[in-house]
């Protein structure tokens, strides 16, 4: 019984510790994104809140908490204040599976530095990725405004096109690793991170994970010139503040789930792994900053088309080489 | 009584009430989610007795994209409600008494007859490189044909929208 009970709570230290930290960097990835941004177009970004702006977002928080939290009379109340969480949640859940070091053995006891290893992880990954399209949708219904509705009905079209690219971007990999446990596909690249034997993979996922995001250059959901704000205009305060961390955290699943499946996870030379793994994290994260700011915004059909006609027919073919090699040698 | 036997009906409780929510709801956009929530709660029933991999499929496929597909075309119309018929009570006593009686009729043969029917269902964990090699290599030829069967229809409303299409376009020639 004492050991079940030391077995729980290690389990809420890691996911303390696991929260934490991924909070604590979508905090400050919204201050590196700004401060980036504002040197991309030749400005010095925001730096009044104390030394080069290192207290923004501690400000920013306090300010979305304390705000007004409107909701809007001709708003369906109830779907309108759960949207918001939803998007949050399921980013925030993903991390259960992403593992982020070498298991720890304390007193013969190995424990595992991952919240929970389920034997179909990757398709956890995805179940998540796709209860998400709910939050876009049922928040931009839910407004009942058009702007929002028409955000709402973008982001759901564009994350099920781009679904399908992403689940089978991945398949090669599953295959080379033999299994859909986060933790063995890491294992798998002991040798090798399996970026330099499917770039073709790599480059698919990339970027059907960055329409996933919602994120320049697929912001079309959001697109400030005609829509306002899309899917989230209505909301004020911390549900607003909801959407923002989800966008947030999502960016950080997305460096995750590229460093787990194509970088090797948290393995890397010298360091430790959760290092490791939270280096390649905010290298994604900066590059996708660094997207933004040097990329326009797809057209719609632009978007469609690039889904539907080349990046699904890539990463079948893909899929059928992988294949022939495997069975070849 | 287990603590897994609790879980199970409680799980089972709420896919019942969201189930019933979901056929009553005149709001279709309310009653799309109460069926994502029954969806969700038979994920958990699968996750309940061991098969973690039919649970996150039932997810990913009911929850994350059939009934996605539903909330986008019902989030697009105007959803009128529906007007009141004159007794539609009768018609549902009805039919309910007939679904009671045979599903009472089934239940009560199944008992007399098997009596292993009386146990609990054993959980069965397989994982799913087993699964995958169950279904490849016994059942090979079914899932070639279905897919087959998938790829005629997907297809055939290409052609229904191509068609459409090409008429509009020679419309406005004419014109």
């Amino acid at each position: 019984m004492w050991l079940w009970t030391l077995g729980y709570f290690i389990l809420m230290a890691k996911i303390t510790l696991v929260l934490t930290v991924v909070l604590l960097l979508a905090a400050y990835l919204v201050l590196v994104e700004r401060k980036l941004l504002g040197r991309f177009q030749a400005r010095i970004g925001p730096n009044r809140a104390g030394i080069f702006g290192i207290l923004q977002p501690i400000a920013d928080g306090i300010k979305l908490l304390v705000k007004e939290d409107v909701v809007l009379d001709g708003a369906e109340r109830g779907i309108f204040q759960l949207a918001p969480v939803i998007v949050a949640s399921m980013a925030l859940l993903t991390f259960a599976i992403i593992p982020f070091g070498k298991p720890i053995i304390i007193g013969g006891h190995e424990i595992p530095m991952v919240i929970s290893d389920i034997n179909v992880g990757l398709l956890y990954a995805f179940a998540l990725t796709s209860l998400s399209v709910y939050g876009v949708a049922l928040g931009g219904w839910a407004s009942n405004s058009k702007y929002a509705l028409l955000g709402g009905i973008r982001g759901a079209a564009q994350m099920i096109s781009y679904e399908l690219a992403l689940g089978l971007s991945i398949v090669p990999v599953v295959m080379m690793a033999g299994s859909f446990s986060l933790v063995e596909i890491v294992n798998a690249q002991a040798k090798w991170p399996f970026i330099i034997v499917q770039p073709l993979a790599f480059i698919i996922f990339f970027i059907s994970a960055l329409a996933e995001s919602k994120r320049i250059p697929f912001d079309m959901p959001e697109a400030e010139a005609e829509l306002g704000a899309g899917y989230h205009i209505e909301y004020s305060g911390m549900r607003f503040g909801l959407f923002f961390l989800g966008e947030y955290v999502q960016m950080q699943v997305l460096g995750a789930l590229i460093a787990v499946f194509f970088l090797g996870g948290w393995r890397g030379p010298f360091l430790p792994g959760p290092i490791w793994l939270l280096i390649k994290i905010i290298g994604f994260s900066i590059i996708m900053v660094w997207i933004r700011a040097t990329l326009p915004r797809f057209r719609y059909d632009q978007l469609m088309t690039l889904g539907w006609k080349i990046l699904i027919p890539a990463a079948l073919i893909n899929i059928v080489i992988t294949g022939v090699f495997i069975v070849a040698f | 009584m287990t603590i897994y036997s609790i879980i199970f009906y409680i799980i089972a409780a709420l896919m019942i009430i969201s189930t019933g929510m979901a056929v009553t709801r005149e709001n279709m956009v309310h009653a799309v989610l109460y069926l994502v929530v029954s969806f969700l709660g038979s994920a958990l029933l699968f996750f309940l007795l061991g098969a973690p991999l039919l649970g996150i499929l039932q997810v990913i496929i009911y929850a994350g994209a059939i009934m996605v597909l539903f909330l986008f075309i019902v989030m697009m119309i105007r959803i009128e409600p529906p007007e009141r018929r004159a007794s539609p009570v009768r018609h549902y006593v009805a039919v309910g008494v007939i679904c009671g009686i045979y599903f009472g009729a089934v239940v009560l043969l199944m008992l007399v007859s098997e009596p292993a029917a009386r146990e609990p269902m054993a959980s069965a964990i397989a994982s799913p490189a087993d699964f995958g090699h169950y279904l490849f290599s016994r059942h090979w030829l079914a899932i070639e044909m279905i897919s087959l069967l998938l790829l005629v229809a997907l297809i055939g409303a290409l052609h229904l929208g191509l068609s459409g299409m090409r008429r509009r376009t020679n419309k406005g020639d004419a014109s």
